[in-house]
């Protein structure tokens, strides 16, 4: 399938413009000014219309997003006072969430001898860790620090990130790459073993570790089989739908539900891990994203259901450039690396109107601005706007070839599509792309709740309002290994509690008071595209 | 009949579907809510491993559900699970030696060379290829060429010989990664640093500042040049 006539007609303007524009390339930068201006007018974050207060729970007054809104203003599957809280199973360590951070946990929980259960939703495996192409920042190299590294964090994340947590972040780096060496990880490195590094957007050395475009595939399917080989049980389609309380308010344990069956299972625990990931497929503000199907933030109300606080919920990162066209891949990410080689960014009429290497925020919002407050963007059959990413630049600067190299996946991406993308630009707009902020925790992952721990994506604090590449992965590492490891730790001196679901009925209640009902329910566990076209 | 349109068959049920959709967007078209078979939904995961024919065509072929569109009268079954042996080890134990796939995994002995492997894979891997590497214990080389592998398994569901080819390359991978990829250096020397404990206090350091000295010092901060 190749670009349809109307498309094809605002191509030949952007041909038409390229020799100039490559010529020139002189697009200015934004002012500090500018951009704040156009932040506040584009960015969904900043959007009043998007977001309203939450009126219940720990953060009951903050104003976030309608979509997290929805799903914490909602009710539980279960009815406490119908449902019998015998357990099915006890075990030391429940670990909820088969990704890169669950199984990290998993396997330090297991290490130091705790009877583990990991649970999940979807296939172990099926998770964001499985999709990060970009890399894995840490601080090992001479001209390189940890407090290089927590400074560049910091500034990244607007200086808003909890201190203790980016030290964690920072200092665990180097131990958890010795980690990935030991369970045989294949880094890129050079003959003599150095690792082979590169910048990331905000980095002020080049601490990005890679395994070539598949750096989060490399590390999930290596922790997953290694959880295999050391024999972990993990029970799979599967979610946790409620976590249990005992009388004292700490976690006891989880209520899962089993997809297949539907049927409930009790599990009884001295402690739990919640790795459920974040939100992206809860669509904030209808934009499409680029994570797994799963990334329903499940885990982020089950928390805050049972006391847990939340931070920087209001805080969502979108990549700039998703993929715009053909229908199948709409969100997709595409890589900053095609305007790192120097594509630009241009309009149906095939004008450039946004320097291509802004920050993130920024490029995301001139794109906004573009499509829909100019009304310069360019429209799908499927009815989808976007702007050009005009990619046969990257060639004609670097030599034929280049794109190719450089680019692998993404021209077989397209190339299936019958999109040449040495020959075509590429349609993009803004996709959601991570969930800055989670549940508060601290730096053994604990959070409010006692015995709840939390690890990646689903915990806030750590990358205060913006996250940089590759501090995600470090994250569900570091942060999937600390819990592991506090868990394991507080279960051997930890009596199995009397089960409740308290917490559950005392939020129905507060949703009565706060006259929000309504028939949500949640956990949502599976966006449902049926009503889609 | 309307434009646009294709008859495709799920699991030999007819279903009229927009021409330009993926399998998987025309399994939710059609009014599945997916549990099996859909994982990251962008070619990663390997979580939605299809097997297709097209009316009058004898031959099946392979594909991603969510990476695959549909065509005119396309009959398709997903594999969401194959039963396919995956031996444990401890890695630990095991030394890169020529014999150690062999040794897990004997039956690779028997591929018969068909190159229906090579043939399903999505990922356009050589991975006949690599299972003649792995036969000849060429360790290196079977983690190489099958590094893009997303294990969705689609070789192993097709080989006449009933070999598990991802699980095989993920074997060698890892040996690959721990015994034959040197250890890196300035890796070590961090960690003895930081347990010595001077990389630590250095961070204390900044924890203490203030949130303007902490933003002086990142606007002023050395960025390195890209060589």
């Amino acid at each position: 399938m190749s670009y349809p006539e109307d498309m094809q007609a605002s191509i030949k303007k952007v041909e038409k413009t390229r020799r100039e524009r490559m010529e020139s390339d002189d697009f200015p930068m934004l002012s500090p000014e500018e951009k704040e201006d156009l932040l506040q007018k584009y960015h969904p974050d900043y959007r009043d219309d998007a977001f309203r207060q939450l009126k219940i729970g720990a953060n009951s007054g903050d104003s976030l997003p309608h979509e997290v809104v929805d799903i914490l203003e909602a009710r539980s599957m279960i009815d406490p006072d119908d449902f019998a809280l015998e357990p099915d199973r006890d075990v030391d360590v429940l670990i909820i969430g088969g990704g890169g951070a669950g199984c990290s946990a998993s396997l330090v929980a297991d290490e130091m001898g705790a009877d583990v259960l990991q649970v999940t939703k979807l296939r172990m495996g099926d998770a964001n860790t499985m999709m990060a192409q970009g890399g894995i920042q840490i601080a090992d190299k001479e001209n390189d620090s940890p407090a290089i590294h927590y400074l560049d964090v910091m500034g990244g994340g607007g200086f808003e990130n909890k201190p203790d947590l980016v030290k964690a972040l920072v200092m665990d780096g180097p131990r958890v790459a010795r980690w990935l060496e030991e369970l045989g990880y294949m880094f890129d490195k050079d003959e003599d073993g150095r690792m082979v590094t590169r910048h990331g957007g905000g980095t002020s050395r080049m601490r990005m570790h890679s395994a070539r475009d598949y750096s989060g595939a490399e590390v999930m399917r290596t922790l997953r089989d290694e959880v295999q080989n050391r024999d972990i049980e993990y029970i799979e389609f599967s979610p946790a739908v409620e976590l249990l309380l005992d009388d004292n308010g700490s976690c006891s344990g989880a209520v899962i539900y089993d997809l297949e069956l539907e049927e409930y299972m009790v599990v009884r625990a001295r402690s739990v891990i919640l790795a459920t990931g974040g939100f992206g497929r809860i669509h904030v503000s209808g934009f499409p994203t680029t994570n797994h199907y799963g990334a329903t933030a499940d885990g982020l109300v089950m928390a805050y259901r049972a006391g847990a606080n939340l931070l920087f919920m209001d805080s969502t990162q979108f990549h700039p450039t998703g993929a715009a066209f053909p229908e199948q891949i709409v969100g997709l990410l595409i890589t900053e690396k095609v305007r790192g080689l120097g594509a630009h960014v241009v309009n149906a009429e095939g004008e450039q109107f946004v320097y291509p290497l802004e920050t993130r925020d920024a490029e995301a919002s001139a794109i906004i601005r573009e499509c829909e407050g100019r009304d310069l963007g360019v429209t799908t059959p499927t009815g989808m706007t976007g702007v050009w990413l005009d990619s046969p630049m990257i060639d004609q600067i670097h030599g034929e070839g280049t794109l190719e190299n450089e680019l692998p996946a993404m021209y077989r991406q397209f190339d299936r599509f019958g999109i040449d993308i040495t020959e075509n630009p590429m349609l993009v707009f803004p996709t959601l792309h991570y969930q800055n902020g989670g549940v508060e925790i601290d730096d053994s992952g604990e959070t409010a709740v006692e015995n709840l721990f939390i690890a990646g994506e689903t915990s806030g604090g750590v990358h205060g309002k913006n996250r940089l590449m590759g501090n995600s992965l470090l994250e569900v590492l570091v942060f999937g290994r600390r819990a592991g490891r506090a868990a394991a730790e507080r279960a051997q001196n930890q009596d199995y509690g009397d089960l409740t679901l308290e917490h559950v009925r005392n939020y129905h209640s507060e949703m009565e008071a706060e006259s929000v009902e309504n028939d949500r329910i949640s956990p949502l566990l599976l966006p449902d595209y049926r009503e889609e076209d | 009949m309307a434009d646009g349109e294709v008859t495709i068959y799920i699991m030999g049920k007819a279903y009229r579907v927009p021409e330009n959709l993926t399998i998987m967007k025309a399994m939710e078209y059609s009014g599945f809510k997916l549990k099996r078979g859909v994982g990251c939904r962008g070619g990663f995961c390997g979580a939605c491993a299809t097997v297709y024919r097209i009316k009058g065509d004898y031959r099946v072929q392979e594909g991603l559900a969510c990476q695959t569109v549909v065509q005119e009268d396309m009959y398709l079954s997903m594999i969401p699970f194959y039963p396919a042996i995956k031996k444990s080890y401890d890695l630990e134990e095991l030394s890169p030696e020529e014999n150690v796939l062999m040794q897990l995994y004997p039956e690779i002995n028997r591929c018969l060379g068909c190159n229906t492997c090579t043939r399903s894979c999505p990922q356009d891997l050589e991975v006949m290829n690599y299972m003649n590497s792995a036969i000849r214990g060429d360790i290196a080389r079977v983690a190489n060429l099958s590094f893009d592998c997303i294990m969705c398994g689609l070789c192993a569901s097709r080989c006449p010989a009933e070999l598990v080819q991802h699980n095989v390359g993920i074997l060698a991978r890892r040996l690959y990664g721990k015994y034959m990829l040197p250890e890196a250096d300035h890796l070590q020397k961090r960690l003895e640093e930081i347990e010595e404990g001077v990389r630590e206090k250095q961070v204390e350091q900044l924890m203490k500042k203030s949130r303007d000295e902490l933003k002086r010092l990142y606007n002023s901060r050395y960025i390195e040049e890209e060589e």
